[in-house]
């Protein structure tokens, strides 16, 4: 389990694209853009045609990369063919952990016997997301209290479980999360569902708070769109700052108005660019820097 | 009323709490809301509540005997009138018992979702009648199959918010206002309409729709001198069938039969995601969808499928979690019954006792006309609702088809006054 490395040195950017969208090649072509931008660890979506915890950027590029044929056997495909020096976490929903193992069983057993599946859980998910290079899960409708499968073979396999802290996480509920979290933690900065938006909420600086004595790396997201954004948010005691809906956006400008791979790759870049500058500016401004 | 197992979350292996960080401590605060006032009837919660389904709700509805059926078929059939419920279906049970909760927690605020319309209108209904601000998700293709309900809840003064992804049903809803309630957890309820969704929202919609299956029960004792042989109900996601079947799960003795949208072919295209269907719980696999661990209908990779039913209160992927479970322990049995027979079944009830039964309900009268030999001699059948809300679709849909039973509808076409 090693994301924690992603953030021993400076704040950390951690972008989000949906992995496919708008088809496989382009998918590629971008995410590695993400990589020449500076990003020090990727968050992958891996589709799910019932993204409950998205908003409308992100269900737009659900269904973009669904159409154009996305699976998770593609998935880890699509992982297996990335050129990048960056650490790869899959963020998706659970019944897709779930349901690989029981597809892939039934698969062997049609093939075999014809017997009935058995249920394995979400082992050979995780083993074969380990297998291709992923380091680590974001599962958004997987709280704690349902995790433990899941964090047992992430333990296996040696990948990190990084759990979603919201504005309304406290008490119990926090220590259950703390026990059970690897690599860092994602600190939602507001209430609601992924989206960009004009501005920084104040839950985060209490949500921050709230983790303070935590011995992860805390990643703050929802809603952040611009260097600026990023830069306030370290400042304000943050080790990375993750960010989707703003660099879907382009994707999905890009994808809408028929423009070249290139063209849309570069401005990936130069967004990915001017946020790992604001986290870096942010870092600097904090009175007492404190790196975990 | 069940206290046994208030606290825990699954059915066996289904159920649990399968959300969204941000919604868990509203999930937890209503699960100890549910504990204290529907369990323990803290404050007089549920004299309220009983009080309330008496006076505002039209309670209790009648166990009506079926002449003609029970002559057609030699059995006793028994007609539960949940369609004489204020609003014309069971869905006010529920709706007005999570309304007054809501407004017990302190909320401000009322969301949920809908696919025939039935519950919206229900939660509607009930907000006006508690004066809560309501908001109604409901998909583009269920609003323009259901517009009768769609009046309905916003003349009740609710707002209906269309929802355009997917295929615009009841699943595309669900999701759409699980987004809102995580914007706004804090001063919202979310009104679930059946026994799915994260604890403890299968256990709270069972209790409030068990009233069915009480009064089911005393009433079948005076009436016949004893229980009934079979209970026979439609299953969508399931709130009507628990409510039937939950007061009689201890009666082994009682058959218990689950009646699913067959719609138009139990075979799936896997390709195109599409399940012709809603029969979950024979057709379904293992996963976990909308905050429980369930049966669904899904791809072999875990995607949900589309769902079809004639009957858009049924057309949902998903299935009650404790419905799995007594399916899995053999305590309920699974059935499915096709479109066509579902139509044709709606308009033997209309023609044979006078009772326009809504689509849903007529899957449970078409299993009754294909196995009323194995149901025992005293039967009852749960009126889930009733079919004025249909009445377009049917009219659209069994033109299309070359049924036995249904009338001659051309007298509208002789006035030249088109549709209804």
């Amino acid at each position: 389990m090693g994301l924690e490395r992603a953030f021993a040195d400076e704040p950390a950017f951690v972008p989000y694209l949906a992995a496919g969208d708008p088809s496989y090649e382009e998918s590629l072509a971008y995410v590695e853009a993400l990589a020449e931008g500076g990003a020090d660890v990727i968050e992958l979506g891996l589709p799910f045609s019932e993204p409950i915890a998205e908003g409308k950027t992100i269900q737009n590029a659900i269904v973009r990369s669904l159409d154009a044929g996305m699976t998770p056997g593609r998935f880890f495909e699509f992982v297996a063919d990335l050129d990048v020096d960056v650490p790869l976490v899959c963020m998706t929903y659970y019944n897709l952990i779930y349901q690989y193992g029981n597809s892939e069983a039934k698969r062997a057993s049609e093939n075999a016997s014809g017997e009935t599946a058995s249920q394995e859980g979400p082992r050979p998910f995780v083993e074969k997301a380990a297998d291709v290079g992923i380091e680590g899960f974001v599962v958004p409708d997987l709280p704690a209290e349902e995790a433990r499968p899941l964090r047992d073979a992430c333990d296996e396999f040696g990948l990190d479980l990084i759990f979603i802290v919201a504005p309304t996480t406290e008490g119990d509920r926090l220590d259950r999360m703390r026990e059970q979290v690897s690599g860092y933690v994602y600190v939602q900065a507001r209430m609601g569902v992924t989206g960009a938006r004009d501005d920084v909420d104040d839950a985060t600086g209490a949500s921050l708070a709230r983790l303070s004595d935590w011995d992860v790396p805390k990643a703050v997201g929802f809603g952040i769109k611009t260097g600026d954004h990023a830069e306030e948010i370290v400042a304000a005691g943050a080790d990375g700052v993750i960010v989707g809906s703003a660099l879907v956006d382009i994707v999905a400008e890009g994808h809408e108005n028929g423009r070249p791979t290139e063209a849309v790759a570069d401005d990936l870049e130069s967004l990915a660019r001017e946020l790992k500058q604001g986290a870096l500016r942010g870092a600097q401004e904090r009175p007492q820097p404190e790196r975990t | 009323m069940s206290t046994d197992d208030a606290h825990d979350p699954k059915f066996g292996e289904y159920g649990g709490q399968y959300v969204p960080e941000a919604l868990m401590p509203a999930i937890e605060e209503l699960a100890d809301a549910y504990e204290r006032y529907v369990l323990e009837n803290e404050d007089g919660f549920m004299d309220e509540f009983r009080r309330r389904l008496a006076d505002f709700g039209g309670r209790p509805t009648p166990l009506q005997r079926a002449e003609q059926l029970s002559a057609r078929y030699d059995t006793e059939v028994y007609l539960k009138r949940e369609d004489l419920v204020h609003g014309g279906a069971h869905k006010l049970n529920n709706a007005l018992g999570q309304v007054l909760l809501a407004k017990y927690m302190g909320k401000e605020r009322i969301i949920a979702e809908t696919g025939a319309g039935q519950h919206g209108t229900a939660t509607a209904m009930a907000a006006a009648h508690l004066d809560m601000p309501c908001e109604i998700y409901m998909g583009e293709t269920d609003i323009a199959r259901q517009r009768p309900n769609v009046f309905r809840m916003r003349i009740n003064g609710a707002e209906v918010n269309p929802v355009t992804v997917g295929r615009g049903t009841l699943k595309e809803a669900i999701s759409e206002t699980m987004r809102d309630w995580a914007t706004t957890v804090e001063e919202t309820h979310y009104v679930i309409g059946s026994v799915v969704g994260p604890h403890p929202f299968p256990k709270m919609v069972r209790d409030f729709q068990s009233v069915i299956s009480e009064e089911a029960r005393e009433q079948a004792i005076e009436k016949t001198g004893g229980l009934p042989d079979s209970v026979v109900a439609c299953a969508g996601g399931g709130s009507n069938t628990m409510g039937a079947f939950a007061e009689f799960v201890d009666d082994t003795g009682v058959e218990l039969h689950a009646v699913e949208a067959g719609g138009s072919s139990l075979e799936v295209d896997e390709e195109e995601g599409v399940a012709p269907n809603s029969a979950t719980l024979s057709t379904g696999g293992e996963g976990v969808l909308h905050g429980a661990r369930t049966k669904l209908l899904q791809d072999s990779d875990g995607q949900i499928m589309e769902s079809h039913s004639v009957s858009a209160g049924l057309d949902y992927a998903g299935v009650g979690p404790e419905l799995a479970h007594l399916v899995d322990e053999g305590r309920v049995i699974p059935a499915n019954v096709d479109d066509d027979a579902a139509l044709e079944a709606f308009h033997r009830l209309s023609q044979d006792e006078g009772v326009i039964p809504a689509l849903e309900t007529a899957h449970a009268f078409g299993y009754l006309e294909e196995h009323h030999d194995e149901l025992g001699d005293t039967v009852v059948v749960n009126v889930s609702g009733r079919g004025d809300k249909d009445l377009e679709t049917v009219v659209e849909e069994t033109s299309k088809r070359d049924l036995d039973v249904a009338p001659d509808m051309s007298v509208l076409n002789r006035v030249g006054g088109g549709g209804l």
